[in-house]
């Protein structure tokens, strides 16, 4: 069972009622591996973690992880089974302080290394501000708050959606920084960025989505910059 | 050809123009009525009669307009009462007092529709409650109708209609039938306007209708009005047609609100159809179940219940899915000159 | 003068109970968005259930209260499950509608088992002792206890939202369904929970209602509409508005009564429609967050 990839999305089809979002979709993350999915805006990477995270069902195709089907598995089961999404725009609760906010992400109760502490040391900002609401947190301090929200689930496989969106660059350089304190626990990365150095970079395997469909993939280093952006592009 | 010759809007479909034949032949056998049904078919006619205009005026407020209302037992107990203090206390002949009450109901609309426009959603269907629980405990102080226990209409009024007994069953049954008419035509003449693509519009999706330039406020307050200004004269007629009146009876939810949502919700909301599907069902469920007593009002709400979530756009709205029917010509369909004579072409 | 005291502390005593009735409606639409049209309907089975209680094991209508409140909890819970949790969306029809049938349902059900005579819970003792706390200024045992009861509830919900796991989750789920889900909680059944509260507020309100007057199958909705309208007085979200809001109807109503009986209830509604117009989002709006 070891040998088996965390993570694999074989073939998926998904829809928003009529219309089709993604077009045999397949990917796989091996453990502790960090995978970058690249792809102009509407190409279909958010559909794709929210797939994965339970959010939204496969029409065709099937969802394994850690060698179980997960394909029509509900978000909140998706989660205690160990996958880990960091929505786009961050979406914390505004109604919760920081410190619920945090709380309320180990909720499932999986048992791991990340408890308020450790998130806390990751994010010392956090820490000081942690009885104030969610709301009054700046954006790069909003996107620790939802990363360490994701991360108290103590997930195997964490999915990131565009976390460096909206952000100063020197904040998207201090957040990226701490991938590897994150990774190093294990834990497997799916990143989504439309920032495509960033993503080369933090990186092993990349997978560029174009219109709902897989464009190209294979290992960051292997990749040239004219394949990535004929593929990103479709040019 | 030019740019313009290319297409038109029309309304009318294959079935409406079938529908159309079909509601002509009806309203034929239906004005005829009295000479074919006994009294008691008549009373039943009437009374259907009645409850398609309200629930017709209910689905254009909630079906149409958004505005899911469950205090129009305001304007029905407000028409009747209207009508037993304008013949009461003025000596208005009772069919002018139906035709007086409906404006007067339209000017009450617009303070109570400031009121409670400033709640949003479900409670501004509550709300609507409340208005009407204000009116019939206002109504219950009304020491010279009655108070609360209610008061008659003066046999001198009711004999001044007509002479005899059968030709005031006669007129009442005509009045029915006429105003339901009028009340639907002034309907479809709505959702055919301008205003109808505004409602329309908002039906569909509110916040789009609002960027579009639609000013949503403004198009749901003139529903509001006028849906007040109808639901009041059917409620005139029906108290007249009751002979009596009380705070309770006049003002009741349950029979003028809730049976009224059940009948267009079965039949089918935002269709002009539903509400009259609706009605023919529910007498037929009442004449049917009614020896089960209250338990009949159970079962009624359990199928509306069940067909909320199972079939929220009502039978007629499962009939019209299927097989493309609209009884009235309401939807606008644009018709491709091109496509009109190709297809002509291939026939020939 | 310390006549006008006493119907004024009347009115804050019941006004309590009309608390109850509006913090079960209060507790669904913030965490849901579902106004309950069967709400006051509910109130009314929760008697109708102690009355049963008290009858077949003899317990008096307080100590029946062990019993009543956890039936009425898992009601609301398998009401929301099977029937409610269908109804949530976009469109506010559908909860409408099927919350007006249940409340149809409810009436005429009632109405089939124990006919439309009136009833009431007979309490002993407690409901004729009353004290001398100025002069003559008098307070009854039960609309006192009543109204502690009141607070306590309120206090307790208030503690429940901002202090405990399941308030978190119930403010997390009312900010954000779907990010609710990604944390792990079962939507659904977070909803359920939050009608069983509701119904296990409704069944202590039910019981004091059945204690206080009698009731009949058809009084529910006029239960409802108080609660909403102290709901709307206190201002939407905010638990302590919520019996401030139970309390200013209660004392309208008190007022009213004094001057007319039959202005009692216009008294109270009158006072919401004042309300509405110069001040719509309540007395004490929840501070946004």
């Amino acid at each position: 069972m070891r040998d088996a990839p965390l993570l694999q999305v074989d073939a998926i089809d998904v829809f928003y009622g009529d219309f089709q979002a993604l077009f045999g979709v397949s990917l796989t993350v091996e453990r502790g591996h960090v995978v970058a999915v690249i792809g102009a805006n509407g190409a279909g990477k958010s559909t794709l973690l929210k797939t994965i995270a339970g959010l939204m069902q496969p029409r065709r195709g099937s969802i394994r992880f850690n060698g179980a089907a997960i394909d029509n598995a509900p978000a909140f089961a998706v989660v205690k089974r160990g996958i880990a999404l960091v929505p786009e725009g961050r979406r914390l609760f505004p109604s919760l302080s920081v410190e619920e906010n945090l709380k309320i992400g180990g909720q499932s109760g999986r048992p791991g290394p990340w408890t308020l502490s450790q998130i806390y040391k990751l994010f010392p900002v956090l820490s000081e501000r942690r009885h104030l609401p969610a709301t009054a947190l700046s954006g790069g301090q909003q996107q620790m708050a939802a990363i360490g929200r994701a991360l108290m689930s103590n997930p195997d496989l964490l999915l990131c959606d565009e976390i460096s969106l909206g952000l100063a660059p020197i904040i998207v350089r201090d957040i990226y920084a701490q991938l590897p304190a994150i990774v190093g626990d294990g834990m497997s990365l799916v990143i989504v960025e439309q920032d495509i150095a960033q993503a080369l970079k933090a990186a092993a395997q990349v997978y560029c989505l174009q219109e709902g469909r897989i464009a190209l993939q294979g290992a960051a280093r292997d990749l040239t910059r004219e394949a990535i952006s004929a593929a990103y592009f479709g040019v | 050809m030019s740019e313009q010759g290319r297409y038109r809007v029309e309304h009318a479909t294959r079935s409406s123009r079938i529908g159309v034949g079909l509601i002509v032949i009806v309203l034929l056998a239906l004005a005829l009525a009295p000479f074919w049904g006994d009294r008691q078919m008549l009373r039943l006619l009437a009374e259907l009669l009645t409850f398609v205009a309200l629930a017709s005026l209910w689905n254009l407020l909630a079906g149409y307009a958004g505005l899911v209302s469950v205090g129009q037992q305001a304007f029905v107990g407000l028409g009747g009462y209207l009508l037993f203090a304008m013949v009461i206390l003025g000596g208005v002949h009772p069919i002018a007092a139906i035709f007086i009450a409906g404006p007067i109901a339209a000017l009450v609309s617009i303070p109570v529709a400031a009121l409670t426009f400033r709640l949003r959603g479900a409670y501004f269907a509550i709300g609507t409650w409340v208005v009407a629980e204000v009116f019939r405990l206002l109504a219950s102080q009304v020491s010279v109708l009655g108070g609360g226990s209610g008061i008659s209409l003066p046999a001198a009024a009711v004999i001044a209609m007509a002479p005899t007994r059968q030709a005031r069953e006669f007129e009442i049954y005509w009045l029915a039938l006429a105003l339901t008419v009028m009340v639907l035509a002034a309907i479809v003449a709505l959702l055919r306007s301008r205003h109808g693509l505004a409602l329309t519009a908002i039906r569909d999706n509110e916040v789009a209708a609002q960027s579009n330039g639609i000013d949503v406020t403004r198009v749901k307050l003139i529903v509001y009005v006028l849906t007040a200004f109808g639901t009041a004269m059917i409620g005139a007629l029906i108290f007249l047609m009751k002979l009596r009146i009380s705070p309770d009876t006049a003002f009741s939810v349950n029979d003028w609100t809730a049976f009224v949502i059940f009948i267009t919700v079965i039949g089918g909301i935002g269709r002009i159809e539903g509400p009259i599907v609706g009605t023919i069902i529910f007498f037929f469920m009442r004449q049917t179940l009614s020896d089960l007593g209250s338990l009949y009002l159970l079962i009624m709400g359990a199928v509306a219940i069940v067909v909320m979530l199972w079939a929220p756009k009502g039978l007629w709205g499962l009939i019209a899915e299927r097989y493309g029917w609209q009884a009235l010509p309401l939807q606008r369909q644009l018709v491709f000159d091109d496509d009109a004579r190709r297809a002509s072409d291939k026939r020939a | 003068m310390t006549e006008w005291l006493n119907v004024i502390l009347q009115g804050v005593l019941i006004g309590g109970l009309y608390a109850m009735f509006a913090a079960g409606l209060s507790l669904i639409f913030g965490v849901m968005r579902l106004v309950n049209i069967a709400h006051g309907d509910l109130i009314v089975l929760a008697a109708y259930v102690a009355l049963m209680v008290t009858q077949t094991l003899g317990l008096d209508p307080l100590t029946s209260l062990l019993l009543v409140v956890p039936a009425m909890a898992i009601i609301g819970y398998a009401l929301q499950r099977l029937l409610l949790n269908r109804t949530l969306g976009d469109d506010l029809l559908p909860p409408l509608l099927v919350t007006f049938g249940l409340s149809i349902i409810i009436q005429n059900g009632l109405l089939e088992l124990f006919t439309a005579d009136s009833r009431k819970l007979q309490a002993g003792a407690v409901e004729t002792m009353t004290y001398q706390i100025g002069t003559g200024i008098w307070v009854g045992l039960l609309p006192f206890i009543q109204f502690v009861v009141a607070v306590a509830v309120i206090a307790a919900l208030q503690v429940l939202f901002y202090r405990t796991a399941l308030g978190r989750a119930f403010r997390a789920t009312s900010d954000d369904q779907s990010v609710a889900q990604l944390m792990g909680l079962d939507t659904r059944h977070v909803f359920a929970m939050a009608m069983a509260l509701s119904l296990a507020v409704v069944a202590i309100a039910g019981v004091f209602l059945a204690v206080r007057s009698n009731f009949d199958p058809a009084i529910g909705p006029a239960r409802l509409i108080f609660g909403f309208e102290a709901v709307i007085i206190g201002g939407l979200g905010s638990m302590w508005g919520t019996l401030a809001g139970g309390v200013i109807l209660g004392v309208s109503q008190a007022i009213g009564a004094q001057i007319d009986p039959g202005w009692q209830l216009l008294a109270g509604h009158i006072v919401f429609l004042i309300i509405l117009a110069v001040r719509p989002q309540g007395l004490f709006p929840k501070v946004s967050g």
